[in-house]
């Protein structure tokens, strides 16, 4: 495969590896040929093409941080989706897909960025922003950074164990199911938990469902975030 | 259906623009308002693609796979503007 | 080449109802070129107008207050999905026309949210569309066009415009939302007229 090939073309990618990730999600690390890396943030398109010839596209963003010699993306199963039961349920090592990017130049986050950065994920949003942590870590880069994730029960929570040791103050509100003796936040995020959570003045990424990112950057606006320093991302079904 | 945002469209629109269009800023031939094409709205309608200015929501841009051919209108577009450099 | 273990969400059924290329859909998929507008009942009305020999208008009470019929009807997405035995509730397009005498041999649907389509009148008539305001026993959802949509269910389903307002009758045909961006001007799926020049 020629190594010009560009980020737009579709090429096959294998599965290099695939591990659990929590009961409904799986990370897959991936083989992809003339991969010349990524930013933080960015995503890629996967297809996957049945034996009649019908043809499923979806965009994951990428987990594992540029410094990385292989991609990772993580895929939470949806219940009543059509690909990502296949990538959690289905996939393993050796099988091949087609991808292609990988894309994004607006959402993403280089370490030469030094203003304090706030970090908002609903659910499986946080995947894109563990890019970014993984690689402020990575480069050794001293910028503050607090991450706010709101998820459903404990067992949504990503990377619980290296979100230990990332580096950032990692802030989690569980709307449905908190851990049994938490007296941390428990409900959907709002204005007050914002006041009382956000690094304001830097940069803001936020990332999750379309209603979670537009009611977070009302509020952040509302606390005084100017429009131009939240960047955002909204993630669909399927 | 929610919608999604330019990021979402960013393979797509790679077809047809050399250089990486969510960071492009548009400016809408409606209401005048410009900003990244990362931030406008996305409707995947299954027959094609949507991407409307999150100001007003007037139609900005629309790209559809027909068949063998790739199609694209931006009348909504006045102009789109990238920041010269490597693409 | 095929990915290992994948296949689409429902299987193709062979029925000699599928058109070509098509294939059975369980659900309903939602799909939709912009936000979902929402019209108060209280604003709503339909309107016949351009080339017909007397506009007329229609409150949504004095539409309510129009014979209904139930239609149970296939229907196909251009995409190649279909549903078989959809039922809706609404007003045939016949009744609407009683009075009226179009001038022009075509019509634009048009709809909140700006979206259009264009048809043949022919295609509109003789028992073949209807203004439906009830799927499935219910009220038609926003999601799916309600108050009101279109409901052409003999052509692709991109023609049952949804959230319809009206008909515009025309000498010429004018090429609507998809239709401008290379889709066909009737849009039959059993001849499987999905592009300009299909």
């Amino acid at each position: 495969m020629s190594s010009a090939t560009r980020a737009t073309d579709w090429r096959f990618a294998t599965v290099a590896a695939i591990a659990p990730e929590t009961p409904r999600a799986a990370t897959l690390t991936l083989d992809v040929p003339g991969w010349r890396g990524h930013r933080a943030g960015q995503h890629l398109d996967v297809r996957l093409t049945a034996d009649d010839g019908y043809r499923a596209q979806r965009s994951y963003s990428i987990a594992s941080a540029p410094e990385d010699e292989k991609p990772q993306i993580t895929v939470q199963e949806l219940e009543d989706g059509e690909v990502s039961p296949w990538f959690v349920q289905v996939a393993r090592e050796g099988d091949r897909f087609e991808v292609r990017g990988p894309f994004g130049g607006w959402f993403v986050w280089d370490a030469a960025q030094t203003e304090p950065l706030f970090l908002v994920a609903g659910g499986s949003g946080i995947v894109p922003l563990m890019s970014m942590l993984r690689h402020r870590r990575n480069q050794g880069s001293a910028v503050p950074v607090r991450l706010l994730l709101s998820v459903r029960e404990p067992d949504d929570v990503f990377y619980a164990r290296e979100l230990e040791t990332i580096g950032a103050e990692v802030v989690i509100t569980y709307t449905r199911r908190p851990p049994a003796g938490w007296d941390g936040y428990a409900r959907r995020v709002d204005r007050d938990m914002l006041q009382e959570v956000a690094l304001l003045g830097g940069r803001a990424y936020v990332c999750g469902p379309t209603t979670f990112v537009e009611s977070v950057a009302d509020l952040l606006i509302e606390l005084g975030q100017a429009p131009a320093d939240i960047r955002t991302e909204r993630f669909g079904g399927g | 259906m929610d919608h999604l945002d330019g990021n979402a469209a960013a393979g797509e629109l790679s077809e047809v623009f050399t250089r990486e269009a969510t960071a492009a800023r548009a400016t809408c031939a409606g209401c005048g308002t410009s900003g990244p094409v990362a931030e406008a709205m996305v409707y995947e309608a299954g027959m094609g693609t949507v991407l409307r200015c999150p100001a007003c929501e007037a139609v900005l841009l629309r790209l559809a796979h027909l068949g063998d051919e790739v199609v694209m209108e931006m009348r909504g577009v006045r102009v789109i503007r990238w920041r010269s450099g490597p693409g | 080449m095929s990915t290992r273990g994948f296949h689409r969400r429902r299987a193709t059924a062979d029925h000699g109802r599928l058109p070509p290329g098509q294939y059975l859909e369980g659900g309903f998929p939602v799909l939709s070129a912009g936000p979902t507008p929402r019209t108060p009942l209280s604003e709503w009305t339909f309107s016949i107008t351009g080339e017909v020999d007397g506009e007329r208008s229609w409150t949504w009470e004095e539409f309510q207050a129009l014979p209904r019929e139930t239609p149970t009807v296939d229907i196909h997405c251009v995409t190649s999905w279909s549903k078989f035995d959809t039922t809706w509730e609404g007003v045939s397009v016949d009744t609407l026309l009683e009075d009226v005498e179009p001038l022009g041999g075509y019509v634009t649907a048009f709809c909140d949210g700006g979206y259009t389509t264009n048809l043949p009148v022919e295609d509109v008539t003789g028992g073949k569309a209807w203004v439906v305001f009830g799927y499935d026993g219910e009220p038609l959802e926003p999601e799916h066009g309600g108050p009101a949509r279109l409901l052409v269910p003999h052509l692709y389903f991109w023609k049952s415009a949804k959230w319809v307002r009206g008909l515009r009758f025309m000498e010429y045909d004018e090429p609507g939302f998809w239709e401008t961006l290379g889709y066909h001007d009737r849009g039959d799926p059993w001849l499987e007229q999905r592009y300009q020049g299909d």
